[in-house]
């Protein structure tokens, strides 16, 4: 990858006026796809997802059911309309990797053996793609998982860190994955300490890659209380009243 | 869609409780040590009618890589550049459970992961191979053949592709009239670093590397993380349907580096770089 401009400042100021150590904005909403077991839509800067979990329900076709758990389906999807240039909607080969990558980062939170022969279909549609979609599907695809009320072992959380002119940042964007150094996407379950997705493209020294991946696992640690408050929030009412609940 | 599905290849629970015993005493079924890799043997120039080719064998998968150089349209974004493109195909011949048809998921897992590693690593110096720049440039096609699986065929992939590349010799193409002139003679390709993937499984709370096809099929989780000449790390990817703590995560990326360095000597030497 070629550096054209520098995209930190000499005030250490990103292109989207970020710190280094600064998520986008997100926000996350529970319950969005009426028709859908379970749903979520989210906003990760400029990505705008929607997530619709299907399930428990029968295996069609039925060869593909499992004597002793769960089939658990995913499709990462990008809409035409969601990039610069029109995406062709056939599914690419970037589509079909991240569609396993996501699934293979939702299981180990799962208690799949908990419905045997039967299968959780969980869509996630890029409506809007800046950078870190993957991290941003996952997010809200976990949301949507425990709106659907399937058994779960812990809350899967997902964020990327990077390079970014030689300093590594949190949450890579779009403009900072295409001309930036490295970008490494993470998800995590917070409360097991289980790393469930780690990718990296991008050239890191062995000093970067043990910071890159501690920050990217801070990112999780903050993202995952956005993710409970937005499950309060639809089955508890007010965030505020949930809390001194709880306390 | 992406779909979970059992292992193709079944395994007694008898031989996974001896897999089990064996690596609580560090030791696996086929007498490695836990952080051994099979022996590796690579066979470069195979294929007369390609620019480049490696037979590369680790313990008994096998993959054929070969190099084809045309020139091309550059890709958008990357107009002063080469293209290189690797893809990779698991061959109906290299297991009873591979039916021939488009790739499978998995397929398309390794291809995409094996580039990866060689294009973010920028293996070879795609600057030095635009013609006109923005409208032709060298296209560098390294198409990968899987003949036999048994096991870890990231490592044994990126391998071959590695291998390939840095034997493979380019036509010579000149620019007459904005005409592309194939001159007949021929150069070495332009590699700058020479990456190496290690992939790491782990079963139960133990980490093995360079797992063969039955240890697959009892993991719990992958990790393939790839090193370049400096020791950076350039590419990682995890797979299968497990975890794996902070703590595992940074013993695996040491192993890698200590692995890749080993490996690259053995690729140096197999390859006769230098000569």
């Amino acid at each position: 990858m070629t550096q054209t401009r520098n995209l930190i400042d000499e005030k250490g100021i990103r292109t989207d006026g970020r710190t280094a150590d600064e998520l986008r904005k997100i926000k996350i909403e529970v319950g969005v796809v009426k028709n859908a077991d379970g749903s979520a839509y989210i906003e990760f800067g400029n990505n705008k997802i929607i997530v619709a979990v299907y399930g428990p329900r029968e295996v069609h076709p039925k060869h593909m059911a499992l004597p002793d758990r769960c089939v658990l389906r995913c499709r990462y999807h990008m809409s035409p309309f969601s990039t610069d240039t029109r995406k062709n909607p056939a599914p690419s080969r970037r589509e079909v990797e991240i569609s396993k990558v996501i699934r293979e980062s939702l299981e180990p939170a799962l208690m799949l053996a908990d419905y045997p022969r039967a299968a959780i279909d969980v869509f996630v549609e890029v409506l809007q793609a800046d950078g870190g979609s993957r991290c941003a599907g996952i997010t809200a695809a976990s949301v949507a998982l425990a709106d659907a009320g399937i058994n779960m072992r812990d809350i899967v959380t997902a964020c990327a860190a990077g390079k970014v002119d030689e300093r590594i940042v949190l949450d890579i964007n779009d403009t900072e994955d295409k001309e930036g150094g490295a970008d490494m996407p993470v998800a995590y379950l917070p409360h097991l300490n289980q790393i469930t997705l780690l990718q990296l493209d991008g050239i890191l020294s062995s000093e970067q890659f043990n910071e890159c991946l501690d920050k990217a696992l801070n990112g999780c640690k903050s993202i995952y209380e956005i993710q409970r408050l937005a499950l309060m929030k639809k089955y508890f009412g007010s965030e505020s009243e949930e809390i001194r609940e709880e306390q | 869609m992406s779909s979970s599905r059992r292992s193709t290849l079944i395994v007694e629970h008898l031989r996974k409780q001896q897999m089990w015993e064996a690596i609580s005493k560090g030791k696996r079924l086929d007498g490695r040590n836990l952080d051994e890799l099979r022996p590796l043997s690579i066979d470069l120039g195979i294929i007369k009618k390609a620019n480049g080719s490696a037979r590369v064998n680790l313990g008994n998968s096998e993959v054929i890589a070969g190099v084809k150089v045309e020139t091309g349209e550059p890709f958008e974004g990357l107009e002063n550049k080469g293209a290189l493109i690797v893809s990779a195909e698991v061959l109906p011949t290299a297991s009873p459970f591979i039916e021939p048809g488009p790739p499978d998921e998995e397929t398309i897992e390794l291809a995409r992961v094996v580039d990866r590693g060689v294009r973010e690593s920028e293996m070879v110096d795609l600057d030095q191979l635009a013609l006109i720049p923005g409208e032709i440039v060298y296209t560098i096609f390294v198409d990968c053949s899987i003949t036999n699986t048994d096991g870890n065929l990231f490592d044994c992939t990126s391998y071959a592709v590695v291998s390939a590349l840095m034997s493979c010799k380019l036509p010579v193409f000149e620019i007459q009239d904005n005409r592309v002139i194939d001159t007949g003679a021929i150069k070495p390709a332009p590699v700058t670093t020479i990456p190496v993937s290690i992939t790491a499984a782990r079963i139960g709370d133990s980490i093995i590397l360079d797992p063969t096809a039955e240890e697959e099929a009892c993991m719990d989780a992958r990790i393939t993380i790839t090193t370049n000449s400096d020791s950076h790390y350039t590419a990682v990817q995890k797979g299968a349907t497990g975890a794996f703590t902070r703590e595992q995560i940074k013993s695996i990326s040491e192993l890698a580096r200590l692995k890749g360095q080993e490996v690259r000597g053995k690729i140096k030497e197999l390859a006769r770089i230098g000569e």
